[in-house]
């Protein structure tokens, strides 16, 4: 490998380009960035890191990963774009954003793929791989030459660049060097600390030889230099310094960091995606604090080791996606019956069935509140950042264990592969599971002695001296005896379902983003909040009355929500799960399928809720909700009904 | 197993509990019941071993040998159908200290939970598993089980089972990492007790199938064997059970078979008339997963803290004026690395 210092790009590589002299330096509030390749070319660690060094920098960053649905599609295809997508704001940015300002792609064919999708503004800049161009393969060569001359055509910015030409004399294998000097050119673009990004990539490759460093730091000094001299535009986002020390994970890693916070010591798990990530990280770093990540034959085996361990110990967890939940529900009503606390994270996607699995979706909120059979209640919960992933696993080990109740914590394929600096957590031993219980039970004391007025009763573990009865899955007395009767039956369903409402008491009410009443309420829940609030903060910036409500406890809903409604002239969902639309001529009143929180809000609040919803599996975007929401403020009330 | 002194004081002082320390409530199994006779064994074992009754755990599933834990005055847990086995996997897991059992049919472990078995022998924690082979559903009325003969009638095969049944000691003597395998009938209590108990005192996953009388709905299923006791083949050997002069009178029919023999084992296995009966296969060398996994080892707040700050420091972002000493020492490297030449 060269030595950085003697790095010179050879003449012959270097077209006329602009003199220093004559570039243009523009200054941002932000920029959505994309860098997008054949899948295994890298794009996804240089958006990453990218993402990574503009967070150091002091900027907003949100990264979103674009993935394909296969791991190896075929290269230069137009489904196989896979990459990053970052969001480089002066403030906070608490989303994915709008279309893209600057995209950098491997091969016009991924390129094509993003163009199609509408995921690029008019006029975007494109940096795009020129070797096509005289590619040996005529068809290739002439492909590229028609997408660029249509690209070009469609009033796009593009500026061919040899990537890989450049990188030939650095890297053995340039295919793979590139991502790194992309991640050079995009530094220089957005004037980020060339410095920074050494210090980035030491940190992406510490598991690898310092030779691969350096190779890799050679690449990124050779793209900085490159940009420099000949693109003859520059950008500058400005930062707000950080004050204090942030994290920056994403919402997968953000779950694992929150099941190592919550003092659980068993995580139970079959592959699935999008859960599966929470788990590698897990693997990794939880036997260093003595947990154990117990990789299980299947999902309904993950989730009864789960309850099992949870019987015997502390509270455990199992963590899944959607077809992964279906599959536990039985268990799941096991351990709501044997009142077993148990934690299950549902990473959700796109469904039904196989479905989506690499797609946003937040269809799974009714299998969790209802699912199972009979009557099961348990606790819901969805995340709402990628900093509340680290924190609802802390509450819901919590919950779990004070109400012996099963919780549900839901997130999505959003938060799973976004990251977002949070302020780094504070530790607190209030996180912690408190120790086994091992002392004597009063001798005569029943295991199930629910108290009348909340429901809860003490949980007895095994190694309890007196404690000794046998838990069941069938209807059972105070005493964990198989009943029949009809008065035990029935007190046992009350006290099981009085929990809830005796968690309800302890929760507050969400707080109202904007004004506490106007013409409209969106209300929301999981990965949407920064996206919601930001369409809204739009809107209110216009002089609209419109304010959002986002929930993050959907089982039970904190008290206070129905006053919160009626302060408002309308309210409407908005959500990433299925609604019918009004406009298709057989929808009506009498048919129409709400979204889960529409129908959830109607019910308990006989309330008129309207929703929105889109199911495209990706992210929804704050313009797309900003034009929905000024859509239906500028729409006349409808007359009552 | 490993004692505390205090506990080994407790012993000598203790005197022999007697059965009704470990009895809970009143078997509802029908007259004549196989289980009856596993439940008497498991009892005794329990008294015998002067297990204390906080610390042992029956875990079962669904069907008619699940409702064992019932019965026992230990911790007990009557899960799902099928799903004996993980559940037992987990309480082992969080809490190695417990002495845990399992109950399960041949509905449960052969057919619902059939997944669950086979990696349940691969992990080898140790547990025992007691296998209570009617060849019938009995809970659900008299459906064919994956054990039945081929030719049972039974309510869902009315013109007699259509398949050879599957046979749980070959299956379970072809998974690797199996430990124990062993065979009983309900109607040899000697017999069953001492291989109950010495699966017990394996180190592993003991698998036990008890071949086991249904009265309600095969009574004469397994009369043959029961009447003849030439059709039992008795495996004696120093390593397995030793057969008392007594029952050598009846059980004429014995071979001697050494556990450690896995070829042997898989071979006599495969035999069904006559039904051997005995430990077919023990090696107590093979880890356990808890082990594997280390778990239970005690963690400190202090401990679990220190793990913490330690992954947060990995994806820290530092204000850039701040002190840069929590800058991670990979970085530190990276710069050396990366000036080093210039």
């Amino acid at each position: 490998m060269n030595d950085t210092s003697t790095l010179e790009i050879p003449a012959s590589s270097q077209p006329a380009g602009p003199r220093a002299a004559e570039k243009t330096m523009t200054t941002l509030t932000e920029h959505v960035v994309e860098v997008i390749s054949d899948s295994g070319e890298g794009a996804q660690r240089c958006g990453q890191s990218l993402g990574a060094i503009a967070a150091r920098m002091g900027n907003g960053i949100w990264t979103v990963e674009i993935i394909p649905a296969e791991i190896q599609p075929p290269a230069r295809s137009i489904a196989g774009a896979s990459g990053n997508r970052v969001r480089i704001g002066s403030k906070p940015v608490s989303n994915g954003g709008d279309e893209a300002d600057l995209v950098v792609a491997f091969n016009e064919q991924v390129l094509l793929g993003r163009v199609r999708a509408g995921e690029l503004k008019p006029g975007c800049i494109i940096l795009l791989e020129s070797m096509w161009r005289e590619d040996r393969d005529p068809k290739i060569a002439a492909s590229y030459a028609d997408v660029h001359r249509q690209l070009v055509a469609e009033g796009y910015r593009v500026h061919e660049i040899p990537m890989e030409r450049e990188c030939r004399p650095l890297a053995a294998d340039p295919r793979r060097g590139k991502n790194m000097f992309v991640l050079g050119m995009l530094c220089n673009l957005y004037s980020l600390d060339l410095q920074l990004a050494r210090d980035q990539i030491a940190l992406a490759f510490r598991k690898k030889d310092q030779k691969i460093v350096r190779a890799n730091v050679a690449l990124l000094e050779a793209g900085h230099q490159f940009a420099e001299a000949h693109l003859e535009f520059k950008f500058r986002i400005p930062a707000t310094l950080a004050t204090v020390p942030q994290i920056v994970v994403n919402g997968n890693t953000a779950l694992a960091l929150g099941v190592l916070a919550s003092g659980m010591e068993i995580c139970a798990m079959y592959p699935i995606t999008p859960a599966t990530s929470v788990s590698h990280y897990l693997s990794d770093v939880f036997e260093k604090v003595g947990g154990v990540v117990h990789q299980a034959e299947d999902e309904i085996a993950a989730c009864t080791f789960a309850i099992g361990a949870s019987y015997a110990g502390k509270c455990a967890v199992t963590v899944t996606s959607g077809p992964g939940y279906s599959l536990k529900q039985e268990a799941i009503g096991l351990a709501v019956m044997g009142e077993i606390p148990l934690v299950v994270i549902n990473v959700q996607r796109g469904g039904p069935s196989t479905g989506q699995p690499t797609k946003a979706e937040q269809g799974d909120l009714f299998s969790a509140m209802f699912g199972s059979h009979g009557d099961a209640p348990k606790v819901v919960m969805a995340a709402s950042t990628i900093e509340d992933c680290f924190y609802s696993v802390i509450t819901a080990r919590k919950i779990a264990e004070t109400f012996n109740m099963v919780v549900v914590v839901l997130s999505d394929t959003n938060l799973a592969t976004s990251q977002q600096p949070f302020p780094r957590p504070q530790f607190s031993e209030d996180w912690l599971a408190p120790p086994v219980d091992q002392s004597a039970v009063p001798v005569g004391a029943k295991p199930y002695d629910w108290d009348a007025a909340t429901g809860l009763a003490r949980r007895f573990i095994p190694g309890q001296p007196n404690g000794m009865h046998t838990l069941t899955g069938l209807a059972h007395d105070r005493a964990s005896r198989v009943a029949y009767d009809p008065e035990t039956n029935e007190e046992a369903l009350h006290c099981r379902s009085l929990k809830l409402a005796a968690l309800q008491k302890t929760l507050k009410t969400p707080p109202v983003f904007g004004d506490p009443e106007g013409d409209l309420l969106v209300v929301g829940w999981g990965s949407t909040q920064g996206t919601i609030e930001e369409a809204v903060t739009r809107l209110r910036a216009e002089g609209r009355k419109v304010s959002a409500l986002h929930l993050r406890f959907l089982q039970p809903l904190p008290a206070g929500i129905k006053d919160i409604l009626q302060r408002f002239k309308r309210v409407m969902t908005i959500e990433g799960n299925w609604c019918d639309r009004p406009e298709d001529a057989i929808i009506d009143e009498s048919n129409r399928r709400y979204s889960a929180v529409a129908m959830l809000l109607r019910a308990r609040y006989l309330v008129d809720v309207d929703c929105w919803s889109e199911v495209r599996g990706e992210p929804i975007k704050p313009g797309t909700i900003y034009r929905v929401l000024r859509a239906r403020l500028d729409q006349k009330q409808e007359p009552k009904k | 197993m490993n004692m505390h002194a205090t506990e080994c004081l407790l012993r000598l002082y203790d005197e022999q509990p007697d059965l009704e320390k470990y009895q809970g409530g009143v078997p509802r199994w029908c007259v004549g019941c196989g289980d009856n006779a596993i439940l008497a064994a498991v009892q005794r074992l329990c008294r015998n071993e002067r297990l204390r009754a906080e610390k042992t755990v029956f875990v079962s599933g669904i069907g008619c040998s699940s409702r064992l834990p019932h019965y026992m005055k230990t911790y007990g847990f009557h899960g799902i159908h099928g799903r004996a086995l993980p559940i037992a996997e987990g309480i082992k897991m969080a809490r190695p200290d417990l002495d845990v059992f399992v109950a399960t049919g041949d509905g449960d472990c052969c057919s619902i939970g059939a997944a669950h078995w086979i990696h349940a022998i691969r992990y080898n924690m140790n547990m025992t598993v007691l296998l209570h082979d009617n060849q019938i559903y009995g809970l659900t009325k008299m459906q064919a089980s994956p054990t039945s003969p081929r030719g049972l009638r039974s309510n869902t095969t009315p013109r007699g089972a259509y398949l050879e049944p599957l046979n749980p000691l070959t299956v379970t003597l072809g998974v690797q990492n199996v430990s124990f395998v062993a065979q009983a009938v309900d109607w040899i209590p000697e017999v069953l007790y001492d291989i109950i108990a010495q699966a017990f005192h394996h180190k592993g996953l003991s698998f036990v199938r008890i071949m086991q009388r249904c009265p309600e709905w095969l009574p004469h299923q397994l009369e043959p064997w029961l009447n003849d006791p030439a059709r039992i083949l008795l495996l004696n050997h120093p390593n397995g059970i030793q057969v008392s002069p007594s029952l050598a009178k009846v059980y004429k029919n014995q071979q001697a078979h050494d556990p450690a023999n896995i070829d042997r084992a898989r071979e006599v296995a495969s035999g069904s008339d006559p039904i051997p009966v005995g430990i077919l296969y023990r090696n107590p060398a093979v880890p356990l997963y808890e082990n594997l996994r280390h778990a239970g080892q005690p963690r400190t707040t202090e401990f679990i803290k220190s793990g913490l700050e330690a992954e947060f420091d990995k994806f820290t972002v530092w204000p850039q004026e701040a002190d840069p000493k929590p800058r991670q020492g990979a970085m530190r490297a990276a710069r050396r690395a990366t000036t080093a030449g210039s």
